[in-house]
């Protein structure tokens, strides 16, 4: 129902509205959801799909190729964004969208234009427009948060509710400028956004826009409580970090203290009963509880952080961004070997030559405006640096606890250090219990895995082998992307628990080895820092099963470390 | 080569004024207007919290000063370098006060529009080799806002690194040998959760800050009502702060004409230079930013002389990315910052 809902509303307004994130898979229903959305909007206004891959040329604009060639004047091409002024932009599997392009859809969604300056071209060009964001991504992987702060709906599957008439949505546009608002709804709605723990003051604004857009499609020229509780359940359950505390719920059911670097959308506990909201605001406070997803409502009644919320969760981003090659300028060459022409440095070679070459032609004869010769030709070049993502792997079991995970996890942080200097990627790997978790992919955010670090508990078994089977399958992924894994352990290789997760030390240990004779095969770089209190013949030799340096930590001083680690990365 | 592809968009930008809070952020940015030579504010920060907001509206507050008219690379009258026709050695130019520039380069803006590049259309056209000046021209004098500096390109960003030190653009690209004079006020901002900024990039800005949701329901209530009365009728909510701006333009003009002569007493020297040296700050960089701040909020002030309220106000933000940095350390810079404020400026 609420897809229906959204994105009638959405179709009221859409540029004011930002757009629309749906997290559905491709296939039928989409199609038809798309299909009449399209059907509402305003007519004689594009509505463009744009693929994840769309390059900045096509997206912001660019020299156009063939024009250019042909008239021997810099021809300017447009992109879809100015293309898409007025109207809407579909952009498929948008958790893939790569962070430059995230982040040229959110200048132009927060300023309804465009600024360029690229490829000799300088224009300030409107692009007022509401994207559909297509996302399809899995628990891990969604769309980037940035750009999801900037649409207003988030839903899931549509299903087959039918969305509003075609007249009744061209009405509702009359009718929405003059619909009234009480400054009294407006303190109850960022009231509400406060104890659910909205920061972002555009939630609220996209609050009041649905109440306002809500009671036009219903012909009503004021904004009354059923407005008010739709815009609160539609815009603020989605981005919910905590829960707002009813006066009955005990202390510890509360969220952990958040963290003093943490995001600070999450208001400190104590703020939480101040911020609670007025009497009249609880209908929508229930409103927006009973349409909180289903995983969130766990993870915040668990206590967990919200943080890796579907919405939050756009992680797969940086890797991307920093994959790209790096442009470093042009060169002459030829247009073999699949390099790209550098268009506006051929004709900047070219276009001194132009008089000359024309004197040199026959009186007379025809010729094309650009004279162009193969020495003029000038292709791209571009840089790209394998980039080293170092997937720390920690063991946080009862025997590290006891001894010094509080020092492995400074080990860690001190290597850390060593991928900020040098702009390299970090994942962090825990393993403890019966089962070994990534908790962090690769990133290039120093206080994200500052954070998930600092919030490591310790204890219980020590499932080495799925720790390493796991620290296996980040490493050939890492690898599939084209960067270097190197990966560092740190551990005192005393295995208790089997891959099947019961405690059996013997069967731990065989299948222990195991997995590092697998990982030896796959040829990883990797660095044991042994974290006993005394250097371990066990840990000794995984290291040797693993092909890995071994280094006990009681030696592992700062320096030591990073050059160990050093030691081990690619030069 | 400049093509238009449209009209100009121009839309009315949000009023400085009615910017609710975020004290810190309005204050590193009149210090920057009124004393250009402090280098630079980076604004980090979550989403939503008015960063580029506050830059962009503070373009509406600079006062004028005088260029050249006619010239391409916006040379101050008394510092002509001579690259153009209208103030070539021996040229009479006139001079003419123009609004301080505030430009933006946007990401995805290429090599050649930010250094300059040969003007191409000029080139094919009649054969002439024209030097079309870039972004890095166009904000000499004024500021030069990126936003999302932490997803600019590294070449790009080596680039700025070494004209904000050399206060000049040296150009050396198809055929070209020039430089001209680029010193500009660099304002980035950026969410640290979206990738870090290079250490060699961070040094290179005066002040730095934080800014974060305004956690007082009056303050966020405040912030959604002004704003949403500015999107609903952005003409009549910018002349309903016209006061309000004039004011704090009047008091940018006010400081600048007055920062010359304000007085730094030796004792309040001495409290920059222990505070500095409590923290353990690199270098000397740390003092000379302090003291720059502190003197153009006490212009700001109205204040003759600098006082210990002027440091206390803005050493969080000078000094706050000058510590070294300690991994280990949970602790945020700018705690640390008051913490030995405190001791050596016991309230």
């Amino acid at each position: 129902m609420s897809a229906a809902l959204a994105a009638s509303l959405l179709a009221v307004d859409p540029a004011g509205f930002g757009g629309l994130r749906l997290r559905s898979r491709a296939g039928p229903a989409r199609e038809l959801f798309l299909a009449d959305l399209a059907a509402l909007l305003p007519e004689g206004k594009p509505l463009r799909r744009m693929p994840a891959s769309i390059s900045e040329d096509r997206l912001l604009g660019g020299l156009d190729l063939g024009a250019t060639l042909a008239t021997g004047q810099p021809v300017a091409m447009r992109g879809l964004l100015a293309e898409s002024h007025g109207g809407v932009i579909v952009a498929a599997m948008a958790e893939r969208l790569p962070a430059n392009t995230i982040a040229h859809l959110c200048a132009a969604l927060d300023t309804a234009s465009l600024h360029i300056e690229r490829e000799g071209m300088h224009a300030h060009v409107d692009a007022r427009f509401a994207l559909l964001a297509l996302d399809e991504g899995e628990d891990d992987e969604g769309l980037a948060p940035s750009l999801c702060d900037r649409l207003a709906f988030h839903v899931g599957e549509p299903d087959e509710e039918p969305l509003a008439e075609r007249r009744e949505v061209i009405r509702a546009r009359e009718l929405l400028p003059r619909v009234h608002l009480d400054p009294a709804q407006m303190d109850e709605l960022v009231a509400v956004a406060s104890a659910f723990g909205i920061g972002s003051p555009r939630a609220c604004l996209f609050a009041l826009r649905t109440a306002r857009a809500h009671a036009a499609l219903n012909e009503r020229d004021a904004v009354d409580a059923d407005d008010l509780q739709l815009a609160a359940r539609l815009i603020f359950a989605p981005r919910a970090t905590q829960l707002p505390a009813p006066p009955e719920q005990p202390e510890e059911e509360m969220p952990p203290e958040p963290q003093e670097d943490r995001a600070s959308d999450d208001t400190p506990p104590d703020e939480q009963e101040t911020n609670m909201p007025e009497p009249g605001a609880e209908s929508m406070v229930d409103a927006v509880r009973a349409a909180l997803p289903a995983d969130l409502l766990r993870k915040l009644i668990a206590g967990e952080p919200a943080r890796r919320s579907p919405q939050h969760g756009g992680s797969g981003l940086e890797k991307r961004t920093l994959r790209r090659g790096r442009p470093a300028g042009s060169r002459a060459g030829d247009l073999t070997g699949g390099a790209r022409l550098a268009l506006l440095d051929t004709l900047r070679a070219a276009a001194p030559k132009q008089v000359l070459r024309r004197k040199l032609l026959p009186a007379g004869a025809a010729h094309p405006p650009l004279l162009l010769r193969k020495e003029d030709l000038r292709i791209k070049r571009l840089i790209e640096r394998t980039r080293v993502a170092t997937i720390f792997v920690v063991d946080a079991s009862g025997s590290q606890a006891l001894h010094r995970l509080g020092e492995a996890k400074g080990a860690v942080q001190l290597l850390l250090a060593e991928c900020y200097v040098r702009r390299d990627e970090a994942a962090l790997i825990a393993f403890r219990g019966k089962d070994a978790r990534l908790l962090l992919p690769p990133t290039r955010s120093l206080a994200r895995v500052r954070r998930e670090l600092a919030q490591l508990p310790g204890g219980g078994g020590t499932p080495l082998a799925r720790g390493i089977a796991l620290a296996a399958n980040m490493a050939d992924a890492i690898r599939r992307k084209g960067d270097t894994p190197v990966l560092v352990f740190f551990t005192d290789g005393q295995a208790n628990i089997t891959n099947e997760g019961v405690g059996d030390r013997a069967k731990a240990e065989v299948d222990a080895t195991e997995a590092a004779k697998h990982l030896r095969a796959s040829g990883t770089r990797c660095l044991l820092i042994d974290t006993s209190p005394r250097p371990q013949p066990r840990a000794r030799k995984l290291a040797e099963d693993l092909g890995a340096r071994y280094l006990p930590l009681p030696a592992a001083q700062a320096q030591k470390l990073s050059a160990a680690v050093k030691a081990e990365l690619p030069r | 080569m400049s093509i238009n592809l449209d009209g100009r968009a121009m839309r009315q930008v949000y009023p400085f004024a009615a910017i609710v809070g975020q004290e810190d952020m309005k204050l590193a940015l009149l210090i920057a207007a009124v004393d250009q030579g402090v280098g630079g504010v980076l604004v980090f920060g979550d989403r939503g919290t008015g960063k580029s907001t506050a830059v962009r509206a503070l373009a509406a507050l600079l006062p004028k000063r005088p260029v050249v008219a006619g010239c391409s690379y916006n040379c101050a009258p008394e510092k002509m370098a001579g690259l153009c026709e209208t103030c070539a050695p021996g040229a009479k130019p006139k001079s003419k006060l123009e609004p301080m520039p505030v430009v933006d380069l946007p990401l995805g803006a290429t090599e050649d529009r930010i250094t300059g590049a040969l003007d191409i259309e000029r080139a094919l056209a009649g054969g002439e080799k024209k030097f079309e000046p870039g972004l890095l021209a166009r904000a000499h004098g004024g500021f030069l806002y990126i936003d999302e500096v932490n997803l600019l390109e590294d070449h790009l960003v080596d680039l700025l690194l070494d004209v904000t030190a050399s206060g000049e653009n040296v150009v050396e690209r198809e055929g070209f040998s020039l430089r001209h004079p680029a010193r500009f006020v660099l304002v980035g901002s950026g969410n640290p959760e979206e990738g870090e900024l290079r250490p060699q990039l961070l040094d290179r800005f005066g002040l730095c800050l934080e800014v974060k949701t305004p956690t007082e329901m009056a303050d966020r209530i405040e912030v959604v009502k002004r704003r949403d009365l500015f999107e609903r009728d952005r003409a009549a909510f910018v002349d309903s702060w016209q006061k309000e701006e004039d004011k704090i333009r009047r008091r940018i003009k006010r400081a600048q004409a007055m920062i010359g002569d304000i007085n730094v007493p030796d004792d309040v020297l001495a409290l920059a230079v222990k505070l500095c040296m409590t923290l353990g700050s690199d270098g000397i960089r740390g003092e000379i930013t302090l003291i720059r701040a502190a003197r153009a909020a006490a212009a700001l002030d109205g204040a003759k002389q600098v006082n210990t309220a002027h440091l206390r106000k803005v050493a969080p933000l000078a000094l706050r990315h000058r510590l070294r940095r300690n991994v280990l350390d949970e602790v945020d810079t700018g705690v640390r910052v008051s913490r030995a404020l405190a001791e050596v400026l016991p309230a």
